[in-house]
């Protein structure tokens, strides 16, 4: 039965293009010469070039950076450490408040998020710059990392960890050995959706910083708040490359383990 | 005792970075505006007592929201807005999911990778990106006229319109994903079993797929929703100075006017609004997974 109808190949058509048109628009206005972005005026990578000289945007991208791999690496582990209380704690007091700050992040507007830690931070004096953006995205992000851990924590079988405590490991031993390989790839993945989520976020980083630290978005917000321009397009092409490429690698990465993984097992059930 | 190592920090680290602030917007809401720094009078002392504090509260801030037209109108229209792109979100996504899964199964997981990539793009980027089309001599003005459909240039950018198409394209992953997830589950011979027996393709699709996809819908609506009422990057590049939403209007109120009051007041009410959706949300989720077991 042929079940890709016209309408379908329409809709997806028109849902793609409508995804991928604006960007792309935007890459290729990135070559633009002019200084005008609406009008093409032939091929130049000039932008690209002004771009690295632009003192400016070479510190507010190395203060982005800085503050993603900090927080989403603490953010890592604490939210992993949460998830592993989420799903395997059993019983506590306060668990019920727990959950609920756990996912209350997920779904609070930032505006809200980033006015109240900064509300708390002049509270209890601490001074505004890298520290209370990676303070702040840290809370939120941490909360994300402990929804993909769990997701994966949920459906692994726990006979194993339990085989291994069986067998003479102590429990921690057994989180290192049997259970942290096993929950890897989520925790892979989650702290690379905590420094996305960092490196993107405009909203939380505006209300926690202060003068001495500016970041990436916080720069480009200003600049495009008076318009287009050549080299917000540049840099928008090489932030758009960069995620692209690392998303394209992770997809084949895991693909490649699972069918590693896949392939082990068939070969465990042989011998 | 080892529990307790695991379980320490991060559960001192929400009371500290999420609980504790949230009490902080509550009580400033409460002050007055002065002009100091920090700018506003706390109302509480300890030599004093919580009864004294209790007592002279004059929730005056709330009062100043609900007096001053400015506020009602940014919520209502933060409403609208949230509402009218929330159904534009689920027009453009249901065909695109459902479309997804009428693909050979082998072409699928490169249709949910262009799906996700976008989301992992800067949100930022994803709302410039349509300042340069939408503006006055933009790309879909200069097409139109180009072709010969409009006379004059359309003012699109600055308008709600513009709102609306930025909320859609930024959420439409959001919208797509849990249909898509929804739809992929549900068994196709229910479809020919309808058309057996004796229903247009149409009807079918109206009486069984819609609603066998109905819990992928409502998350999809609701995760679109949610995020959209208190929404700030787009309403601030895309729209103009009289599309209100509320996050704008908490952000000039900070930022801007200084009035942390007021600001803290205007947080307060905005989760207050969003208690009742987050709750039908997580409602709806836990359905789902019943569902499922």
């Amino acid at each position: 039965m042929n079940k890709t109808s016209w309408f379908n190949v329409v809709s997806l058509t028109l849902g793609f293009a409508f995804l991928y048109i604006p960007m792309i628009i935007l890459i290729i206005f990135s070559f633009n010469e002019s200084k005008l972005v609406t009008v093409w005026a032939g091929f130049s990578t000039k932008w690209y070039g002004e771009l690295m000289q632009n003192e400016a945007f070479l510190n507010a991208a190395w203060v982005t950076i800085r503050v993603a791999v900090f927080s989403s690496t603490l953010a890592t582990v604490l939210g992993t450490m949460a998830a592993y209380v989420m799903v395997r704690g059993g019983r506590f007091r306060g668990r019920t408040l727990f959950s609920g700050m756990i996912y209350a992040p997920l779904v609070m507007p930032e505006v809200i998020t980033g006015l109240s830690l900064l509300l708390l931070f002049i509270g209890i004096g601490l001074d505004r710059g890298v520290l209370t953006i990676v303070l702040a995205h840290t809370t939120f992000s941490m909360c994300y990392v402990s929804v993909v851990v769990s997701s994966r924590l949920v459906t692994f079988d726990r006979s194993l960890e339990e085989a291994a405590l069986d067998l003479g490991c102590s429990p921690a031993q057994a989180f290192r050995l049997v259970t942290l390989p096993i929950i890897a790839p989520a925790v892979i993945s989650g702290w690379l959706l905590a420094f996305t989520l960092s490196l993107d976020d405009l909203v939380i980083a505006s209300f926690t910083t202060g003068p001495s630290a500016t970041t990436l978005p916080i720069k480009i917000f200003s600049a495009v708040r008076l318009g287009v321009s050549p080299e917000i397009n540049a840099l928008s092409t090489i932030m758009i490359a960069i995620v692209t490429f690392g998303v394209i690698t992770t997809s084949l990465v895991t693909k490649h383990q699972m069918v590693r993984q896949k392939r082990e097992e068939q070969e465990a059930v042989r011998s | 005792m080892r529990r307790f190592l695991l379980i320490a920090p991060p559960y001192a680290w929400l009371l500290l970075l999420f609980l504790t602030p949230f009490a902080i917007v509550v009580k400033i809401s409460l002050s007055d505006i002065a002009l100091a720094i920090p700018p506003y009078v706390p109302k509480f002392s300890w030599d004093e007592g919580i009864w004294a504090y209790l007592n002279q509260l004059d929730f005056e801030n709330f009062i100043f929201l609900t007096q001053d037209n400015l506020y009602w109108k940014a919520y209502l229209s933060s409403f609208k807005i949230a509402a009218i792109s929330t159904a534009l979100t689920l027009l453009v996504g249901y065909p695109i999911a459902y479309g997804m899964t009428r693909v050979p199964s082998e072409w699928r997981p490169t249709l949910m990778m262009l799906v996700i990539l976008p989301f992992w793009t800067s949100f930022l980027i994803r709302v410039y990106a349509w300042m340069g089309i939408l503006s006055n001599e933009g790309y879909l003005n200069q097409l139109l006229l180009w072709t010969g459909i409009i006379d004059t240039p359309l003012t699109i950018l600055n308008t709600n319109t513009a709102v609306y198409i930025g909320i859609v394209y930024t959420y439409l992953p959001f919208m797509i994903l849990p249909i898509y997830s929804a739809l992929e589950r549900l068994d196709d011979s229910l479809i020919e079993a309808a058309e057996d027996l004796g229903c247009s393709r149409l009807t079918a699709f109206w009486l069984v797929t819609i609603p066998l996809s109905k819990t992928g819908i409502i998350a999809g609506c609701f995760l679109v929703f949610i995020p959209a009422l208190g929404e700030f990057v787009i309403p601030s590049l895309l729209g103009g100075s009289n599309s209100l939403m509320i996050g704008k209007v908490l952000w000039e109120e900070f930022f801007s006017n200084r009035d942390w009051p007021v600001a803290s007041a205007v947080a307060v009410i905005l989760l207050l609004l969003l208690v009742i959706p987050i709750v039908l949300f997580q409602r709806n989720q836990q359905n789902q997974q019943e569902a499922d077991q």
